[in-house]
C-alpha cells in the first residue's frame, strides 16, 4: 500500500461510526502515520516517574511516537524531556536506558550539552560559517516543548501548542491520586524491573482490551480452569497467591461483571473499569497479616476516616489515551509503543508504596509475573488474542468492526463523563475513537481542540 | 555495562563424572520438548523453585519481576494450564528441540544436592514463526538414578531483557 497517496479527511471520517469502526483503522500504515503526528505528536503521553529521576542528572531514556528522547532532572531541577539526538552529525546522544551525569557528550565527535540540553561546548569550533551560532537553541539537544508531572507522574506533548495537561486530565487525575494515596508515605516509587512484550498486532487493540470485562471468560479459560483445580495443599512460598486469586476470579459468571462491576469514561479518550475487587474479596483479604499490617500503617499515618475513604475506591485499570494504563491495586502501569501499524511494544512497570510491608512489593511482583508479564499465565493468552485480531483482519471479511455493546443503555456521569450500564459495555471503546476523532480530525470536542491544520 | 565484581571461572574437577546429570538433563529436555508436561513436573522436589530471571545478574526473584518465577503450587498450575484444549496461546501447539550441552559440576552453594550448569539453545516454531532461544541452565539436582529430582531450575536466558511475544512453553 502506498504511504505517498495522502487519505482525504472525508474518506477517514467515514471509517469511525458512533458504533462501528472500519477495519482499515487497524490495517492502514498511512492512517498509522498520521496517528503518529497527530495523536503522539500532539496528545499529552505519559514517558515516566519523578522516582526514576530524583537527583540533577539523572535521566532515563523514552520513546514519543518512535522519537527517541532523554528525561533528565537538570541542574536546577526541573524535569527536561530532550530529543536525543546530537545537533552536529544527528548521532543518538545517550545510549544507556538510565544513568546519572554532569553533561551529555556525543560519541563521535565529542560535542557536549549541558542538562538542559543546551550546547556546552564544540570541539575544533573554528572556520564555521558566520551564522553557526552555539547559543541557538536548535543547535542543542532539542527540548521536548511541553513537559509536565502529575504528583510524580510525567507526561509531556512533542507540541508547543495544544490542550492544556489539567484539562488532559480532567477528572481521571483521581486515579493517579489514588495509587499514590494507598502510599503510607504518599509516596511512590519505580522500582523492581521492566516487562517488555511485543505483538504483531496495533497499538490501539492494547488499550481497547483492558477494560474488556467480557473476555477473560472465553480468552482467559485455560488459566481459569488450571488455577480453580489447582490443589492448594502443595508446597508454596506464598508466590502466586494473590495471582491465583486473579485467575480464579477471571472465572467469575457474567453476572457478577454485569451487577458488580462498572466501567466509567472520560474525556479525551480515557476509561477505568471500577468495583472489581473490594480488599475482602480479592486484593489482600481482611484476614490476610500483610494487608491488616499495611491497613494499620496508613491508620497511622492518614486516619481512620481517610485511609477508608482511600480503600474504598476499587479501580481497576485506568487507561489514559493513548499510551498509558495503570492499577492501582497491585500498583502497575504499562506504557504502550507503536512500532508500526501492525507491531506494538508495551512496557510494564510496578511501584512501591512507601511506608508498606515490603511483603506487599513481593506480592506486587508475583502478580505482575502470574497475570500481566511476557511469560504469565493470563497475558500471553491476551497477546495471542491481538496476534489473531490482526490475522482476521488480513482476511477479506467483514469490512466493519462492532463496538455497540451498551450503547443504547450509557448513561451520563455527575463528573462529566458516560458510564456503561454495566462493565460489558464497549462504552469505553467508543469513548477512545471520540477522542481519536478529536485528534485526527479535530471533529470532536474531546481529544484535541482542533489539531489538524 | 560489565560487572567486575564477578568472579573469573574455575577449571571445573576433571575427576568429577557429569554423566549422570547429562543423562538427567537430556531426559528433562526431551520431556519437555515431546510435550510430557506432568512428568516435567514430577523431576520436581515438593519444595523446588523454577526461576527464569528477566535481568542479567538478576539477584532474586521477590523484589524484581520475572519471565517466570514458580514454586510448586504455581508450576503445577501453569502446566495443568499447557494441557487445557482451550489454552489459545498454544492453539496450534508449539514444537520445540532443546540442545543441552558444556554440562558442568560447579562447587557447591551448602545447600542440599549437586549444582550442574550446562548451556542450551531451545527453538520453538509455532504457526509459521521459528524462535531461538540460547543461555545457561543451573540445576541444583539431588538424589541419584531414577530418584534424581531438581531442587532448582534457573534458567538465564541471553535476551531476558528484549521484547518478546508470549512465552508459554517452559524453558
Amino acid at each position: 500500500m502506498s504511504i505517498t497517496a495522502k487519505i482525504n479527511p472525508e474518506e477517514l471520517a467515514r471509517m469511525v461510526e458512533p458504533a462501528r469502526v472500519h477495519r482499515r483503522i487497524y490495517t492502514d500504515p498511512e492512517i498509522f502515520e498520521l496517528e503518529m503526528s497527530r495523536i503522539f505528536g500532539t496528545a499529552w503521553v505519559y514517558v515516566g516517574h519523578e522516582s526514576q529521576i530524583k537527583k540533577p542528572g539523572e535521566y532515563f531514556t523514552a520513546r514519543v511516537a518512535r522519537k527517541p528522547l532523554v528525561i533528565v532532572r537538570a541542574a536546577d531541577g526541573s524535569i527536561r524531556a530532550l530529543h536525543n539526538q546530537c545537533a552536529h552529525r544527528g548521532a543518538m546522544v545517550v545510549a544507556n536506558d538510565a544513568g546519572c551525569t554532569d553533561e551529555f557528550q556525543c560519541c563521535y565527535h565529542g560535542w557536549t550539552y549541558h542538562l538542559d540540553g543546551r550546547l556546552k561546548a564544540v570541539p575544533l569550533n573554528n572556520g564555521y560559517p558566520e551564522d553557526f551560532d552555539t547559543k541557538n537553541p536548535k543547535t542543542a539537544m532539542v527540548q521536548v516543548p511541553r513537559v509536565e508531572s502529575y504528583r510524580g507522574f510525567i507526561f509531556l506533548s512533542l507540541a508547543s501548542e495544544g490542550q492544556s495537561f489539567e484539562d488532559f486530565l480532567g477528572y481521571m487525575k483521581t486515579s493517579l491520586d489514588d495509587m499514590v494515596d494507598r502510599a503510607p508515605d504518599g509516596e511512590l516509587e519505580v522500582a523492581g524491573g521492566v516487562f517488555k512484550h511485543t505483538y504483531d498486532g496495533n497499538w490501539k487493540l492494547y488499550l481497547e482490551n483492558l477494560c474488556d470485562a467480557a473476555h477473560p471468560w472465553y480468552t482467559h479459560r485455560s488459566s481459569i480452569a488450571a488455577a480453580q483445580q489447582q490443589k492448594d495443599d502443595v508446597f508454596s512460598d506464598g508466590t502466586g497467591e494473590i495471582a491465583i486469586r486473579q485467575m480464579r476470579q477471571n472465572g467469575a459468571p457474567y453476572s457478577f461483571w454485569e451487577n458488580q462491576v462498572g466501567i466509567w469514561t472520560y474525556a479525551n479518550g480515557h476509561s477505568y473499569l471500577g468495583d472489581y475487587h473490594d480488599d475482602s474479596k480479592l486484593v489482600a483479604a481482611l484476614n490476610d497479616t500483610t494487608f491488616r499490617e499495611y491497613h494499620s500503617a496508613m491508620e497511622a499515618k492518614k486516619g481512620k476516616a481517610e485511609t477508608q475513604r482511600i480503600m474504598e475506591v476499587r479501580r481497576w485499570n485506568s487507561n489514559f489515551y493513548p499510551n498509558m494504563s495503570m492499577m492501582s491495586q497491585f500498583q502497575q502501569l504499562r506504557v504502550i509503543h507503536p512500532i508500526s501499524v501492525n507491531k506494538t511494544v508495551v512496557h510494564t512497570y510496578c511501584f512501591k508504596l512507601k511506608g508498606a510491608p515490603e511483603q506487599m512489593f513481593r506480592n506486587t511482583i508475583s502478580f505482575a509475573n502470574v497475570v500481566n508479564g511476557t511469560g504469565s499465565l493470563v497475558l500471553t493468552d491476551d497477546l495471542e488474542i491481538y496476534n489473531r485480531v490482526t490475522l482476521g483482519l488480513s482476511s477479506q471479511g467483514a469490512e466493519w468492526l462492532e463496538i455497540g455493546r451498551g450503547f443504547t443503555t450509557d448513561e451520563p456521569d455527575p463528573h462529566g463523563g458516560r458510564k456503561g450500564k454495566n462493565s460489558t459495555s464497549e462504552v469505553y471503546i467508543r469513548n477512545m475513537f471520540k477522542a481519536w476523532r478529536g485528534y485526527m480530525l479535530g471533529d470532536s470536542d474531546t481529544g484535541a481542540k482542533k489539531q489538524v491544520a | 555495562m560489565l560487572d567486575k565484581t564477578k568472579k573469573t571461572p574455575v577449571l571445573p574437577d576433571a575427576t568429577l563424572d557429569v554423566r549422570p546429570y547429562e543423562t538427567f538433563l537430556i531426559h528433562e529436555a526431551r520431556l519437555l520438548d515431546e510435550g510430557f508436561f506432568d512428568d516435567w513436573v514430577a523431576l520436581f522436589t515438593e519444595d523446588a523453585r523454577y526461576w527464569v530471571p528477566i535481568e542479567a545478574g538478576q539477584a532474586d526473584p521477590f523484589e524484581t519481576v520475572s519471565l517466570m518465577y514458580d514454586d510448586r503450587r504455581l508450576l503445577e498450575t501453569r502446566v495443568r494450564r499447557l494441557s487445557d484444549p482451550r489454552i489459545y496461546s498454544q492453539e496450534p501447539r508449539s514444537r520445540t528441540s532443546r540442545t543441552v550441552t558444556n554440562v558442568t559440576i560447579e562447587p557447591s552453594t551448602g545447600e542440599p544436592g549437586v549444582v550442574v550448569r550446562s548451556k542450551f539453545v531451545l527453538v520453538e516454531y509455532r504457526r509459521e514463526d521459528q524462535r531461538l532461544f540460547a543461555g545457561t541452565y543451573i540445576h541444583r539436582l539431588i538424589g541419584e538414578g531414577n530418584a534424581m529430582r531438581i531442587a532448582m531450575k534457573k534458567v538465564e536466558l541471553v535476551n531476558c531483557d528484549a521484547p518478546l511475544d508470549g512465552l508459554v512453553v517452559p524453558f
